[in-house]
Protein backbone atom coordinates (compact mmCIF):
# COMPACT_ATOMS: atom_id res chain seq x y z
CA UNK A 1 0.00 0.00 0.00
CA UNK A 2 2.28 2.65 1.02
CA UNK A 3 6.64 1.96 -0.64
CA UNK A 4 9.20 3.87 0.08
CA UNK A 5 12.63 3.37 -1.78
CA UNK A 6 15.38 4.48 -0.83
CA UNK A 7 14.26 7.63 1.26
CA UNK A 8 16.30 10.84 1.78
CA UNK A 9 15.30 13.68 4.10
CA UNK A 10 18.45 16.08 4.58
CA UNK A 11 18.23 20.06 6.59
CA UNK A 12 21.40 21.83 5.79
CA UNK A 13 23.89 18.64 6.00
CA UNK A 14 21.74 16.93 8.54
CA UNK A 15 20.74 13.35 7.16
CA UNK A 16 17.21 13.29 9.21
CA UNK A 17 16.53 10.23 6.83
CA UNK A 18 19.22 8.32 5.48
CA UNK A 19 17.87 5.87 2.56
CA UNK A 20 14.65 4.11 3.79
CA UNK A 21 13.22 1.49 2.19
CA UNK A 22 10.24 0.11 3.79
CA UNK A 23 6.72 -1.25 2.84
CA UNK A 24 3.44 -1.02 4.44
CA UNK A 25 0.98 -3.24 3.56
CA UNK A 26 -2.90 -2.85 4.23
CA UNK A 27 -4.42 -3.44 7.63
CA UNK A 28 -0.82 -3.44 8.75
CA UNK A 29 -0.64 -1.15 12.16
CA UNK A 30 3.05 0.21 12.46
CA UNK A 31 4.33 1.82 15.11
CA UNK A 32 7.43 3.22 15.22
CA UNK A 33 9.40 4.39 18.43
CA UNK A 34 12.77 5.69 18.64
CA UNK A 35 14.63 8.75 20.37
CA UNK A 36 13.48 12.11 19.52
CA UNK A 37 15.73 13.47 16.88
CA UNK A 38 16.11 9.71 14.90
CA UNK A 39 13.90 10.76 12.17
CA UNK A 40 10.28 9.08 12.98
CA UNK A 41 8.23 12.08 12.31
CA UNK A 42 10.35 12.93 9.60
CA UNK A 43 9.32 9.66 8.31
CA UNK A 44 6.02 10.18 8.97
CA UNK A 45 5.26 13.60 7.31
CA UNK A 46 7.02 12.28 3.90
CA UNK A 47 4.69 9.63 3.65
CA UNK A 48 2.08 12.12 2.73
CA UNK A 49 4.57 15.21 1.49
CA UNK A 50 3.96 17.35 4.07
CA UNK A 51 7.85 16.90 4.33
CA UNK A 52 9.09 16.76 0.61
CA UNK A 53 11.89 14.06 0.62
CA UNK A 54 15.47 15.28 -0.56
CA UNK A 55 16.00 11.79 -2.52
CA UNK A 56 14.03 8.17 -3.40
CA UNK A 57 10.35 7.63 -3.97
CA UNK A 58 7.51 7.07 -2.16
CA UNK A 59 4.27 5.05 -3.77
CA UNK A 60 0.98 4.68 -2.26
CA UNK A 61 -1.81 2.63 -4.03
CA UNK A 62 0.37 1.78 -7.29
CA UNK A 63 1.31 5.56 -7.87
CA UNK A 64 4.60 7.40 -7.23
CA UNK A 65 3.56 10.21 -5.34
CA UNK A 66 6.72 12.60 -5.12
CA UNK A 67 6.13 12.91 -8.99
CA UNK A 68 5.75 16.28 -10.46
CA UNK A 69 2.61 15.15 -12.39
CA UNK A 70 1.05 13.41 -9.43
CA UNK A 71 -1.96 14.85 -7.68
CA UNK A 72 -1.29 15.41 -4.26
CA UNK A 73 -4.42 16.83 -3.02
CA UNK A 74 -5.87 14.02 -4.47
CA UNK A 75 -3.80 11.61 -2.78
CA UNK A 76 -3.59 13.04 0.27
CA UNK A 77 -7.85 12.78 0.60
CA UNK A 78 -6.62 8.96 1.04
CA UNK A 79 -4.13 9.24 3.87
CA UNK A 80 -5.89 10.65 7.03
CA UNK A 81 -3.25 12.46 9.54
CA UNK A 82 -3.13 13.35 13.31
CA UNK A 83 -0.97 16.08 14.91
CA UNK A 84 0.74 15.91 18.07
CA UNK A 85 -0.93 20.10 18.05
CA UNK A 86 -4.30 18.65 17.04
CA UNK A 87 -4.47 21.63 14.48
CA UNK A 88 -8.40 21.65 14.89
CA UNK A 89 -9.41 24.76 13.11
CA UNK A 90 -10.27 27.45 16.16
CA UNK A 91 -12.74 29.63 13.71
CA UNK A 92 -14.99 27.14 12.80
CA UNK A 93 -17.33 25.15 14.84
CA UNK A 94 -16.92 21.47 16.01
CA UNK A 95 -19.15 19.86 13.13
CA UNK A 96 -17.94 22.76 10.53
CA UNK A 97 -14.16 21.19 11.21
CA UNK A 98 -15.22 17.89 10.02
CA UNK A 99 -17.25 18.45 7.23
CA UNK A 100 -15.39 21.52 5.43
CA UNK A 101 -12.79 19.28 3.68
CA UNK A 102 -15.75 16.83 2.72
CA UNK A 103 -17.98 19.50 1.46
CA UNK A 104 -15.35 21.58 -0.12
CA UNK A 105 -13.25 18.94 -1.79
CA UNK A 106 -17.30 18.01 -3.38
CA UNK A 107 -17.31 14.19 -2.32
CA UNK A 108 -20.47 15.11 -0.29
CA UNK A 109 -23.47 17.38 -0.36
CA UNK A 110 -23.46 19.51 3.32
CA UNK A 111 -26.14 17.04 4.33
CA UNK A 112 -24.52 13.71 3.49
CA UNK A 113 -21.17 15.37 5.30
CA UNK A 114 -23.57 16.58 8.28
CA UNK A 115 -24.47 13.05 8.28
CA UNK A 116 -21.51 11.18 8.69
CA UNK A 117 -20.06 13.84 11.54
CA UNK A 118 -22.76 13.66 13.36
CA UNK A 119 -22.49 9.73 13.27
CA UNK A 120 -18.76 9.81 14.15
CA UNK A 121 -19.92 12.49 16.81
CA UNK A 122 -21.91 10.03 18.48
CA UNK A 123 -19.60 7.08 18.20
CA UNK A 124 -17.12 9.51 20.36
CA UNK A 125 -19.85 10.09 22.86
CA UNK A 126 -19.22 14.15 21.56
CA UNK A 127 -22.70 14.33 19.91
CA UNK A 128 -24.18 17.44 22.22
CA UNK A 129 -20.63 19.44 21.36
CA UNK A 130 -21.44 19.82 17.58
CA UNK A 131 -21.43 23.31 17.76
CA UNK A 132 -18.99 24.01 20.22
CA UNK A 133 -15.25 25.74 19.19
CA UNK A 134 -12.77 23.76 20.20
CA UNK A 135 -11.01 26.02 22.33
CA UNK A 136 -13.70 25.14 24.79
CA UNK A 137 -12.65 21.55 24.53
CA UNK A 138 -10.43 19.56 26.81
CA UNK A 139 -7.64 18.08 25.04
CA UNK A 140 -8.40 14.33 24.77
CA UNK A 141 -12.00 15.78 23.17
CA UNK A 142 -10.14 17.78 20.61
CA UNK A 143 -7.40 14.96 19.47
CA UNK A 144 -10.70 12.26 19.31
CA UNK A 145 -12.82 15.32 16.97
CA UNK A 146 -9.56 15.73 14.98
CA UNK A 147 -9.27 11.74 14.36
CA UNK A 148 -13.13 11.65 13.26
CA UNK A 149 -11.82 15.00 11.14
CA UNK A 150 -10.00 12.79 9.21
CA UNK A 151 -12.08 9.83 9.24
CA UNK A 152 -14.83 11.88 7.62
CA UNK A 153 -12.56 11.96 4.65
CA UNK A 154 -13.01 8.12 4.40
CA UNK A 155 -9.56 7.35 3.95
CA UNK A 156 -7.40 4.49 3.39
CA UNK A 157 -4.46 4.48 5.71
CA UNK A 158 -4.23 6.61 8.96
CA UNK A 159 -0.94 8.43 9.96
CA UNK A 160 -0.92 9.28 13.49
CA UNK A 161 2.09 11.94 14.37
CA UNK A 162 2.62 11.56 18.19
CA UNK A 163 -0.93 12.13 18.99
CA UNK A 164 -0.93 11.70 22.99
CA UNK A 165 2.21 13.43 23.54
CA UNK A 166 0.59 16.81 23.99
CA UNK A 167 -2.15 15.58 26.58
CA UNK A 168 -2.94 15.67 30.16
CA UNK A 169 -2.24 12.13 31.49
CA UNK A 170 -5.52 11.20 31.92
CA UNK A 171 -7.00 12.12 28.92
CA UNK A 172 -4.21 9.80 27.03
CA UNK A 173 -6.71 6.60 27.84
CA UNK A 174 -9.44 8.14 25.79
CA UNK A 175 -7.67 8.90 22.55
CA UNK A 176 -5.60 5.50 22.54
CA UNK A 177 -9.21 4.13 23.32
CA UNK A 178 -10.29 5.83 19.84
CA UNK A 179 -7.28 4.58 18.15
CA UNK A 180 -7.71 0.98 19.03
CA UNK A 181 -10.55 0.72 18.07
CA UNK A 182 -9.97 2.12 14.84
CA UNK A 183 -7.36 -0.48 14.47
CA UNK A 184 -9.70 -3.42 15.87
CA UNK A 185 -11.94 -2.35 12.27
CA UNK A 186 -9.11 -3.19 10.24
CA UNK A 187 -7.66 0.28 9.57
CA UNK A 188 -4.21 0.86 8.41
CA UNK A 189 -2.39 2.52 10.34
CA UNK A 190 1.53 3.99 10.91
CA UNK A 191 1.87 5.08 14.54
CA UNK A 192 4.54 7.68 15.85
CA UNK A 193 4.28 7.49 19.27
CA UNK A 194 5.85 6.72 23.16
CA UNK A 195 3.03 4.68 24.20
CA UNK A 196 4.48 1.64 24.31
CA UNK A 197 1.71 -0.19 26.21
CA UNK A 198 0.21 0.65 23.14
CA UNK A 199 2.20 -0.66 20.94
CA UNK A 200 2.45 -4.10 22.86
CA UNK A 201 -1.63 -4.29 22.52
CA UNK A 202 -2.38 -2.75 18.65
CA UNK A 203 0.79 -3.14 16.61
CA UNK A 204 1.27 -5.71 14.04
CA UNK A 205 4.83 -4.47 13.65
CA UNK A 206 6.83 -2.16 15.28
CA UNK A 207 9.69 -0.21 13.99
CA UNK A 208 12.29 1.57 15.98
CA UNK A 209 14.59 4.23 14.61
CA UNK A 210 17.58 6.17 15.58
CA UNK A 211 19.82 8.63 13.37
CA UNK A 212 17.87 8.25 10.07
CA UNK A 213 17.57 4.80 9.90
CA UNK A 214 15.26 1.85 10.78
CA UNK A 215 17.35 0.13 12.90
CA UNK A 216 15.30 -2.96 13.83
CA UNK A 217 11.84 -4.18 13.63
CA UNK A 218 10.14 -7.18 14.51
CA UNK A 219 6.31 -8.23 16.37
CA UNK A 220 5.81 -6.13 19.52
CA UNK A 221 6.58 -9.43 21.51
CA UNK A 222 10.25 -10.07 19.82
CA UNK A 223 10.96 -6.73 20.11
CA UNK A 224 9.87 -5.64 23.07
CA UNK A 225 10.81 -9.21 24.83
CA UNK A 226 13.92 -9.97 23.03
CA UNK A 227 15.67 -6.73 21.62
CA UNK A 228 18.45 -6.99 19.12
CA UNK A 229 20.73 -4.19 18.73
CA UNK A 230 22.63 -2.21 21.31
CA UNK A 231 20.73 0.82 20.79
CA UNK A 232 17.00 -0.76 20.95
CA UNK A 233 18.56 -2.28 24.31
CA UNK A 234 19.58 1.03 25.89
CA UNK A 235 16.64 2.76 24.46
CA UNK A 236 14.01 0.06 25.84
CA UNK A 237 16.05 0.20 29.42
CA UNK A 238 15.80 3.58 29.39
CA UNK A 239 11.88 3.92 28.86
CA UNK A 240 10.41 0.46 30.59
CA UNK B 1 -22.25 95.43 32.00
CA UNK B 2 -19.26 95.77 29.14
CA UNK B 3 -18.47 92.64 29.67
CA UNK B 4 -21.23 90.64 29.29
CA UNK B 5 -22.07 93.11 26.11
CA UNK B 6 -18.93 91.71 24.49
CA UNK B 7 -19.94 87.91 25.07
CA UNK B 8 -23.22 88.77 23.37
CA UNK B 9 -21.68 90.30 20.41
CA UNK B 10 -18.81 87.69 20.26
CA UNK B 11 -21.95 85.03 20.78
CA UNK B 12 -23.26 86.45 17.72
CA UNK B 13 -20.76 86.72 15.48
CA UNK B 14 -19.88 83.21 15.77
CA UNK B 15 -23.18 81.86 15.08
CA UNK B 16 -23.16 84.53 11.95
CA UNK B 17 -19.99 83.34 10.89
CA UNK B 18 -21.20 79.05 11.19
CA UNK B 19 -24.01 80.37 9.68
CA UNK B 20 -22.81 81.83 6.26
CA UNK B 21 -20.44 78.97 6.02
CA UNK B 22 -23.54 76.71 6.06
CA UNK B 23 -26.77 78.14 5.21
CA UNK B 24 -26.93 81.24 2.27
CA UNK B 25 -27.09 79.93 -0.67
CA UNK B 26 -27.50 76.21 -0.02
CA UNK B 27 -24.18 75.72 1.19
CA UNK B 28 -25.03 72.71 3.24
CA UNK B 29 -25.40 70.98 -0.03
CA UNK B 30 -21.60 71.18 -1.13
CA UNK B 31 -20.29 70.67 1.99
CA UNK B 32 -22.87 66.89 1.19
CA UNK B 33 -21.38 66.79 -1.92
CA UNK B 34 -18.06 66.83 -0.55
CA UNK B 35 -18.29 64.22 1.60
CA UNK B 36 -20.29 62.25 -1.04
CA UNK B 37 -17.18 62.16 -2.98
CA UNK B 38 -15.27 61.60 0.21
CA UNK B 39 -16.81 58.47 0.93
CA UNK B 40 -16.99 57.56 -2.84
CA UNK B 41 -13.17 57.51 -3.03
CA UNK B 42 -12.65 56.01 0.08
CA UNK B 43 -15.10 53.43 0.00
CA UNK B 44 -13.36 52.09 -3.56
CA UNK B 45 -9.90 52.72 -2.54
CA UNK B 46 -10.49 50.25 0.64
CA UNK B 47 -12.35 47.75 -1.94
CA UNK B 48 -8.96 47.86 -4.41
CA UNK B 49 -6.70 48.26 -1.43
CA UNK B 50 -8.14 45.17 0.12
CA UNK B 51 -8.22 43.24 -3.18
CA UNK B 52 -4.19 44.38 -3.73
CA UNK B 53 -3.34 43.88 -0.17
CA UNK B 54 -4.62 40.38 -0.48
CA UNK B 55 -3.32 39.21 -3.39
CA UNK B 56 0.41 41.13 -2.17
CA UNK B 57 0.16 39.02 1.16
CA UNK B 58 -0.65 35.71 -0.70
CA UNK B 59 1.82 35.90 -3.31
CA UNK B 60 4.45 37.11 -0.46
CA UNK B 61 3.87 34.00 1.67
CA UNK B 62 3.37 31.43 -1.57
CA UNK B 63 6.30 32.78 -3.29
CA UNK B 64 8.66 32.06 0.33
CA UNK B 65 7.07 28.30 0.55
CA UNK B 66 7.87 27.75 -3.32
CA UNK B 67 11.11 29.23 -3.10
CA UNK B 68 10.25 31.83 -6.55
CA UNK B 69 12.81 34.66 -5.76
CA UNK B 70 11.77 36.76 -8.47
CA UNK B 71 8.01 36.75 -7.17
CA UNK B 72 8.97 38.09 -4.01
CA UNK B 73 11.00 40.51 -5.59
CA UNK B 74 8.34 41.90 -7.35
CA UNK B 75 5.91 42.39 -4.30
CA UNK B 76 8.96 43.67 -2.48
CA UNK B 77 9.44 46.49 -5.09
CA UNK B 78 5.65 47.56 -5.20
CA UNK B 79 5.90 47.92 -1.09
CA UNK B 80 9.15 49.54 -1.14
CA UNK B 81 8.17 52.08 -4.11
CA UNK B 82 4.79 52.89 -2.34
CA UNK B 83 5.75 53.45 1.37
CA UNK B 84 8.70 54.91 0.40
CA UNK B 85 6.92 58.04 -1.13
CA UNK B 86 4.98 60.49 -0.32
CA UNK B 87 1.42 60.10 -1.19
CA UNK B 88 0.64 63.18 -2.70
CA UNK B 89 3.20 62.78 -5.40
CA UNK B 90 2.34 59.11 -6.08
CA UNK B 91 -1.78 61.23 -6.29
CA UNK B 92 0.59 63.84 -9.11
CA UNK B 93 2.39 61.25 -10.91
CA UNK B 94 -0.86 59.15 -11.24
CA UNK B 95 -2.96 62.12 -12.17
CA UNK B 96 -0.88 63.41 -14.93
CA UNK B 97 0.98 60.55 -16.27
CA UNK B 98 -1.27 57.68 -16.70
CA UNK B 99 -5.04 59.79 -16.60
CA UNK B 100 -3.63 62.41 -19.34
CA UNK B 101 -6.91 61.85 -21.63
CA UNK B 102 -9.23 64.98 -21.10
CA UNK B 103 -12.28 63.08 -19.78
CA UNK B 104 -10.41 62.25 -17.02
CA UNK B 105 -12.99 61.34 -13.85
CA UNK B 106 -10.87 62.69 -11.39
CA UNK B 107 -12.90 60.25 -8.59
CA UNK B 108 -11.63 57.19 -10.33
CA UNK B 109 -8.38 58.82 -10.64
CA UNK B 110 -8.27 59.11 -6.67
CA UNK B 111 -10.16 56.02 -5.90
CA UNK B 112 -7.21 54.14 -8.04
CA UNK B 113 -4.19 56.16 -6.62
CA UNK B 114 -5.15 55.81 -3.17
CA UNK B 115 -6.51 51.76 -3.70
CA UNK B 116 -2.79 51.57 -4.70
CA UNK B 117 -1.12 53.40 -2.03
CA UNK B 118 -3.26 51.53 0.60
CA UNK B 119 -2.81 48.01 -1.02
CA UNK B 120 1.12 48.43 -0.13
CA UNK B 121 0.43 49.30 3.99
CA UNK B 122 -2.68 46.54 3.46
CA UNK B 123 -0.23 43.89 2.27
CA UNK B 124 2.31 43.91 4.77
CA UNK B 125 -0.44 43.96 7.37
CA UNK B 126 -1.89 40.73 6.25
CA UNK B 127 1.55 39.14 5.96
CA UNK B 128 1.63 39.82 9.13
CA UNK B 129 -1.83 38.36 10.11
CA UNK B 130 -1.10 34.92 7.71
CA UNK B 131 2.23 34.63 9.44
CA UNK B 132 0.96 34.64 12.91
CA UNK B 133 -1.29 32.29 12.47
CA UNK B 134 0.95 28.75 13.87
CA UNK B 135 1.72 26.29 10.84
CA UNK B 136 -0.27 23.76 12.20
CA UNK B 137 -3.06 24.80 10.47
CA UNK B 138 -1.93 25.16 6.84
CA UNK B 139 -0.56 21.56 7.67
CA UNK B 140 -3.80 20.02 8.60
CA UNK B 141 -5.84 21.34 5.77
CA UNK B 142 -3.24 20.60 3.10
CA UNK B 143 -3.70 16.94 5.22
CA UNK B 144 -6.99 16.75 4.34
CA UNK B 145 -6.89 17.26 0.74
CA UNK B 146 -7.51 20.53 0.68
CA UNK B 147 -5.15 22.86 -1.85
CA UNK B 148 -2.98 25.65 -0.80
CA UNK B 149 -5.85 28.09 -1.86
CA UNK B 150 -8.45 26.25 -0.73
CA UNK B 151 -7.03 26.01 2.87
CA UNK B 152 -5.93 29.89 2.73
CA UNK B 153 -9.06 30.94 1.68
CA UNK B 154 -11.39 28.69 4.04
CA UNK B 155 -8.64 28.76 7.05
CA UNK B 156 -5.96 31.04 7.46
CA UNK B 157 -7.37 34.23 6.09
CA UNK B 158 -10.38 34.18 8.30
CA UNK B 159 -7.96 33.28 11.38
CA UNK B 160 -5.53 36.16 10.38
CA UNK B 161 -8.30 38.94 9.28
CA UNK B 162 -9.63 38.63 13.16
CA UNK B 163 -6.00 38.78 13.99
CA UNK B 164 -5.40 41.90 12.07
CA UNK B 165 -8.99 44.09 12.61
CA UNK B 166 -7.55 46.47 14.87
CA UNK B 167 -4.47 47.69 11.98
CA UNK B 168 -6.73 46.94 9.13
CA UNK B 169 -9.34 49.59 10.84
CA UNK B 170 -6.51 51.81 11.30
CA UNK B 171 -5.58 51.47 7.75
CA UNK B 172 -9.18 52.54 6.59
CA UNK B 173 -9.35 55.44 9.05
CA UNK B 174 -6.36 56.80 7.74
CA UNK B 175 -7.03 56.25 4.18
CA UNK B 176 -10.55 58.35 4.60
CA UNK B 177 -8.58 60.91 6.19
CA UNK B 178 -5.92 61.03 3.50
CA UNK B 179 -8.45 61.09 1.10
CA UNK B 180 -8.18 64.95 1.80
CA UNK B 181 -4.97 65.56 -0.45
CA UNK B 182 -7.27 64.69 -3.51
CA UNK B 183 -7.89 68.06 -3.65
CA UNK B 184 -4.57 68.60 -5.56
CA UNK B 185 -5.87 67.00 -8.42
CA UNK B 186 -8.94 69.42 -8.46
CA UNK B 187 -11.37 66.94 -6.50
CA UNK B 188 -14.12 68.91 -5.16
CA UNK B 189 -13.86 66.26 -1.86
CA UNK B 190 -14.62 67.34 1.30
CA UNK B 191 -11.47 69.51 2.13
CA UNK B 192 -11.87 71.38 -0.99
CA UNK B 193 -15.48 72.35 -0.77
CA UNK B 194 -14.65 73.44 2.31
CA UNK B 195 -11.86 75.58 1.15
CA UNK B 196 -14.47 76.79 -2.17
CA UNK B 197 -16.82 78.13 0.87
CA UNK B 198 -14.16 79.68 2.98
CA UNK B 199 -12.97 81.94 -0.29
CA UNK B 200 -16.58 83.10 -0.93
CA UNK B 201 -17.17 84.03 2.82
CA UNK B 202 -13.70 85.10 3.21
CA UNK B 203 -14.04 83.47 6.49
CA UNK B 204 -12.25 80.12 6.62
CA UNK B 205 -12.25 79.11 9.75
CA UNK B 206 -15.90 77.80 10.57
CA UNK B 207 -15.60 75.83 6.86
CA UNK B 208 -12.68 73.79 7.97
CA UNK B 209 -14.49 72.87 11.61
CA UNK B 210 -17.32 71.90 9.66
CA UNK B 211 -15.62 69.63 7.66
CA UNK B 212 -13.40 68.18 10.46
CA UNK B 213 -16.89 67.69 12.89
CA UNK B 214 -17.59 65.27 9.09
CA UNK B 215 -15.08 63.43 9.16
CA UNK B 216 -14.69 62.70 12.65
CA UNK B 217 -17.94 61.55 12.80
CA UNK B 218 -17.32 59.05 9.40
CA UNK B 219 -14.31 57.91 11.46
CA UNK B 220 -15.86 57.27 14.65
CA UNK B 221 -19.38 55.70 12.78
CA UNK B 222 -16.50 53.17 11.03
CA UNK B 223 -14.87 52.56 14.56
CA UNK B 224 -18.01 51.81 15.90
CA UNK B 225 -18.98 49.09 12.97
CA UNK B 226 -15.30 47.66 13.37
CA UNK B 227 -15.62 46.62 17.30
CA UNK B 228 -19.13 45.38 16.11
CA UNK B 229 -17.04 43.17 13.87
CA UNK B 230 -14.21 42.18 15.82
CA UNK B 231 -16.94 41.35 18.64
CA UNK B 232 -18.62 38.67 16.11
CA UNK B 233 -15.10 37.59 14.84
CA UNK B 234 -14.59 36.84 18.59
CA UNK B 235 -16.84 33.87 18.98
CA UNK B 236 -14.56 30.85 18.71
CA UNK B 237 -12.00 32.28 21.30
CA UNK B 238 -11.86 30.62 24.71
CA UNK B 239 -14.37 32.13 26.70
Amino acid sequence: MIETKNLKKVFGDNYVLNGINETINKGEKVVIIGPSGSGKSTFLRCLNLLEEPTEGEIWFEGKKINDKKADINKIRQKMGMVFQQFNLFPHLTVLDNITLAPTRLGLMTKDEARDKAMELLKRIGLSEKALSYPNHLSGGQKQRIAIIRALAMNPDVMLFDEPTSALDPEMVGEVLDLMEALAREGMTMVVVTHEMRFAKRVATRVMFMDEGRIVEQNTPEELFENPQHPRLREFLSKIL
Amino acid sequence: MFLSGSLVSWAKNFYMSFYNALVPNRRYLSYLNGLKITLLISFFAVIIGTLIGVLVAVLKVAAVNYKMRWLTHICNIYVNVIRGTPLMVQLLIIYNLIFTSRNTNEIVVGAVSFGINSGAYVAEIIRAGIESIDKGQMEAGRSLGLSYIQTMRKIILPQAVKNILPALGNEFITLIKETSVASVIAVTELTKAAQYIGSRTWDILPPLVIAALCYLAVVMGLSKLLSVFERRLAKGDRN
